[in-house]
């Protein structure tokens, strides 16, 4: 976990391919850090990430042969991943309801409703324990398909191009989930926030 | 954010303009608008605050021991455990 997308270049594709378990154990400890968090921020729940993490690997050591290495092996990973976080999910929903909605074609974004500036708040209070469990809380509230995008994009830092790449969208696609999920985000956080700002304003004698 | 129609209009944009992302004409617009609309400054300052405290909080997460343990025995990489 300690190493990064730097590594990406590091590996040696020809022992990867040729099924050197030494070569594949070092990508594993490269990789298995990024890709437990994205699965356990995907799913809320320890064993569904768990599965995630080794089907994963499983998957991955069993095309390996046939990896080309246009992508990178992260990319191809978290492809795999996502994969695989996506296809519990759509166990657990209702059959009627399909993650999969291209939203992006249902309008333009919701307004704003909630305008309270908080950003002015300390940031120990604004990343305390209780208001970092109320942001985990958030994400797992977003919809998958904007969920996972924003995991992608925000979390684990990947390039709007990346991340199309992973998730199989255009790029448009994916600018579009984004800027939902961020906004959503900014809702709720600020429906949470303002009540702070709000509680100061009424300790400081009601001033604006 | 509910008098001006071109609040509505700027707000696809918005993502992109904090990514830095959008043509400077749009960067333009967006920026003179704000001038004007304190509502579209403080969402546009709550959005980046928001990916800031996402990304400030979001600390790599070590694969916990027996997961760790768990992930090498199916793989059949036991060997490499220690390392």
């Amino acid at each position: 976990m300690s190493n990064d997308k730097k590594l990406t270049h590091d590996f040696s594709l020809d022992l990867l391919r040729a099924g050197d378990k030494a070569e594949f154990a070092r990508l594993v400890e490269a990789y298995s850090g990024v890709i437990y968090r994205l699965a356990v921020k995907m799913l809320d729940n320890p064993q569904d990430a768990e599965d995630v993490l080794q089907e994963t690997f499983i998957k991955a050591y069993k095309a390996l042969p046939n990896f080309d290495g246009r992508s990178s092996p992260s990319t191809w990973l978290y492809r795999i991943a996502t994969n695989e976080a996506l296809m519990v999910l759509r166990k657990r929903e209702q059959p009627f309801v399909s993650i999969d909605e291209p939203l992006e074609t249902t309008g333009i974004e919701q307004e704003p409703l909630q305008i309270t500036d908080w950003c002015c708040l300390p940031e120990d209070e604004l990343m305390s324990t209780e208001a970092q469990a109320f942001m985990n809380e958030a994400v797992e509230e977003l919809p998958p398909n904007l969920r996972v995008v924003f995991l992608l994009r925000d979390i684990e830092g990947l390039s709007t191009r990346e991340t199309a790449e992973v998730l199989d969208l255009s790029e448009t696609a994916v600018k579009t989930r984004l800027s939902r999920a961020r906004l959503r985000l900014r809702e709720v956080l600020t429906g949470y926030h303002g009540e702070r700002v709000a509680e100061r304003r009424m300790v400081a004698g009601g001033e604006v | 954010m509910k008098e001006h129609k071109e609040c509505r209009y700027l707000l696809d944009s918005l993502s992109d303009y904090i990514d830095g992302t959008l043509s400077s004409e749009l960067c333009d617009e967006i920026e003179r608008h704000m001038t004007n609309c304190e509502d579209c400054r403080i969402v546009v300052d709550s959005i980046r605050k928001t990916i800031y405290l996402y990304h400030e909080t979001a600390v790599p997460q070590k694969v916990p021991d027996d997961v760790r343990a768990r992930l090498y025995q199916r793989l059949d990489l036991e060997e490499f455990l220690e390392n």
